[in-house]
């Protein structure tokens, strides 16, 4: 494993990032949008780990942080999927067209 | 107490202000609040009077409003004329508040009366102790406001309120003359403060023709507030209000204002010779015009609202005559026995429920106390010896005969005899006419009636001798003391004058007695309601209807034009600015459908449009800073 660039990373991460950008912005599913934003949110923290080895002041801190990253991501997508369940008994559907409260 | 002058149009704004919020609750009260404050007023305008008797004009300005280099100041002035001015103000308004609780009683609006007799009567003070113009045009245009509120008191009556409004624009065409001329002052001057203008004035800065301008634009406004023709018109109708109203504003106090301003820019016109001949014309022309329509009106109001502009003519004659002294002498003589007519006239009013002197007659036993009253009142209108109009008219004829056109001695001695004329023509038909069926259940008023205009009686009687050519000028030598600026307006006396004037007035009741009482025939042919001058007269010279085939449709033309130029170019350019701004909205607003998704799309692309010019321009915001 040692001889796998921080580029090599940096790619993989990119790819998660717009995978997940393209699902939150595009499915119709909330459901999929919820763990499309899961991936964008690992998408960084690959890019936190990753520089904590190769980065310019290689440290334990950036793998640190992504621990921190993923146990506010758990908190997070409890929240989402509560306002989730909440949104579903209240329009009865988990289609995004339909939550459209904000305008107005 | 004159440092504390200031205070005295305080009370009578308190006591509106109380009114207002608490009338309601007060009830009848509120006329007792209304008379005890006027009344704290009135004793410290005594003393205020008393005081300035004995020591010299105090005055007190502070700085109001600082611009750049120039300030405004505001402040207090008891001088000579304010003192007098402040005497007869408060002593009239206290009578009239008085006297309302007896007329006004029963008035569904009871309270609110009483308040807005409380605002003017301390716009009214507030107005006679300006030390300075802007000042002075403050106060001017609150007196307004009251005497509005107050001829539109009776605001059921279609007629009350065209008469307020009627009453309001007319004033107002005098006021914006009134203000023009202050500006055009200041911009000369560079103050308003009086004393600091008649200093200018004296020193010459003004040119001939810059005071005769501003002379003439500071008259129109005392024109408008004076009645004075040819703007006059509205304060005949202005008799729609309740008739204390008219004794205290459209008789005493706010239509003096005029003469007020006149007498208190005095040296401002007497630099200039036209502005004063001007002044002496339209005096002189109100005078005997308005005596002349005040011949054949019928109604007891109207003759005394006519007999009031003429007065206020004299008044001007008089100070377009350099007759500094009979103006204001005049003045506070009026306002004794003007008011005291008009009150007597409103008990009358309140006895027959009727204002039509036809419908009157009869009314001497009646009346026991009203008739002596108005008898009086009447006596020292038309200027009979030993009353005070007497004194007054006789100083102003003087006067006149001194320094003004022989002509205008004529006009004013022709007046003299039809003031006579109208005023016992009232007396007689209401008073000694056939008994009239309203006049039949008609009955003595109640104290609270009686009481001021007992006490108007006296000071018509008395006042006369504050002035007298027999037993001293002391209000003449008083108001001149030390006011370098009018020295030399009081005039010695006259015997033939005198002699003249009182055998005018004496033919006038002589006529009235053979015409209204004998019924001499030969002489009623005069009065035939069916001749061409009767017509003419009683139509008040067309003046309203000249007005209203001029004036009127050249105003609504002036103003159609305006507006149409407000619809086409002010509103096209605000309509272009305002359709500019929706179409930009009708563009963003698509953006708005409530979609979380889109919103996240363009935050995106945003973000992505920002790395984008991060990279080409190396990481900073250079293409910003």
């Amino acid at each position: 494993m040692e001889n796998v660039p921080l580029q090599a990373y940096l790619l993989l991460a990119l790819a998660l990032f717009c995978i997940g950008m393209y699902g939150a912005l595009t499915k119709k599913n909330s459901v999929i949008v919820l763990i499309s934003i899961e991936l964008m949110l690992n998408a960084a923290n690959i890019n936190l780990v990753a520089f904590s080895k190769y980065g310019v002041l290689p440290s334990i801190n950036g793998q640190i942080f992504a621990l921190f990253s993923i146990v506010i991501a758990a908190a997070q997508s409890a929240v989402g999927i509560a306002i989730l369940i909440a949104a579903y008994r209240n329009k009865n559907t988990v289609n995004m067209n339909l939550f459209n409260k904000l305008k107005n | 107490m004159m440092e504390f002058s200031w205070i005295i149009p305080l009370f009578p704004l308190l006591s509106f202000v109380l009114i207002l919020f608490f009338g309601k609750k007060l009830k009848h009260f509120s006329a007792y609040l209304g008379i005890g404050f006027v009344g704290i007023s009135f004793v410290l305008s005594i003393f205020t009077l008393i005081e300035r008797f004995s020591n010299p004009t105090y005055k007190k300005e502070f700085i109001w409003i600082k611009i750049g280099e120039s300030h405004l100041s505001a402040g207090y002035e008891v001088n000579q004329l304010n003192a007098l001015m402040l005497f007869i103000v408060s002593l009239v308004s206290f009578l009239v508040h008085i006297y309302s609780n007896g007329y006004m009683k029963g008035d569904k609006r009871f309270p609110i009366f009483y308040g807005y007799l409380g605002l003017f009567t301390a716009a009214m003070l507030a107005l006679v102790i300006s030390p300075n113009l802007l000042q002075m045009y403050v106060f001017w245009e609150l007196v307004g406001l009251g005497s509005f509120l107050l001829i539109g008191f009776y605001n059921t009556k279609e007629s009350a309120k065209e008469a307020a409004k009627k009453a309001f624009i007319m004033t107002r065409i005098g006021d914006t003359g009134f203000l023009v001329g202050i500006l055009l002052l200041y911009s000369k001057v560079g103050t308003f403060n009086f004393n600091e203008i008649f200093y200018a004035v004296q020193a010459g800065v003004l040119s001939p023709r810059a005071l005769t301008v501003v002379g003439l634009l500071i008259f129109i406004g005392a024109m408008g507030k004076s009645g004075q023709f040819p703007l006059h018109t509205w304060l005949p109708d202005a008799m729609e209000g309740p008739t204390p109203v008219s004794a205290l504003i459209h008789a005493a106090t706010m239509v003096a204002a005029g003469v007020y301003l006149v007498a208190t820019m005095f040296p401002l016109f007497v630099a200039s010779k036209t502005i004063l001949l001007i002044v002496s014309i339209i005096g002189g022309l109100t005078a005997i015009f308005a005596a002349s329509i005040g011949l054949v009106q019928k109604d007891l109001k109207k003759i005394l609202a006519y007999s009031t502009i003429s007065q206020l003519g004299y008044m001007m004659l008089a100070l377009g005559s350099a007759g500094y002294v009979a103006g204001v002498f005049h003045l506070t003589t009026h306002a004794f026995f003007k008011a005291l007519l008009f009150l007597a006239a409103g008990s009358v009013i309140h006895a027959v429920h009727t204002q039509n002197i036809d419908e009157m007659g009869g009314l001497w036993r009646k009346m026991k106390f009203t008739a002596p009253l108005f008898l009086i009142g009447t006596l020292a209108l038309t200027g009979i010896p030993l009353l005070s109009g007497f004194f007054s008219k006789d100083e102003i004829l003087i006067s006149v005969w001194n320094h003004g056109n022989p002509f205008l001695f004529i006009i004013a001695i022709v007046t003299a005899f039809m003031t006579s004329f109208y005023m016992f023509r009232v007396f007689f038909i209401v008073f000694f006419g056939d008994t009239s069926e309203n006049s039949k259940r008609a009955h003595e008023s109640s104290l609270w009636m009686i009481i001021p205009m007992f006490i108007l009686g006296i000071l018509a009687v008395v006042s006369g001798y504050i002035n007298t050519s027999w037993f001293g000028t002391y209000l003449g030598n008083w108001i001149l003391d030390g006011n370098e600026y009018i020295k030399g307006t009081h005039e010695s006396a006259s015997t033939w004058i005198m002699s003249l004037g009182v055998i005018v007035s004496g033919l006038g009741i002589y006529l009235a007695w053979e015409i209204y009482v004998r019924k001499n025939q030969k002489l009623l042919r005069f009065v035939n309601p069916e001749g061409t001058t009767y017509r003419i007269l009683s139509n008040r010279y067309y003046m309203d209807e000249i007005y209203g085939v001029t004036v009127v449709p050249m105003t609504r033309f002036f103003s159609i034009f305006l507006s149409f130029i407000e619809i086409v170019f002010v509103k096209g350019i605000m309509k272009l600015v305002v359709y500019i701004f929706s179409l930009f909205s009708t563009i963003f607003i698509k953006i708005q459908n409530g979609q979380a998704q889109t919103y996240g799309a363009i935050a995106f692309l945003g973000l992505a449009i920002v790395i984008f010019l991060l990279v080409l321009t190396g990481g900073y915001f250079k293409w910003i800073l």
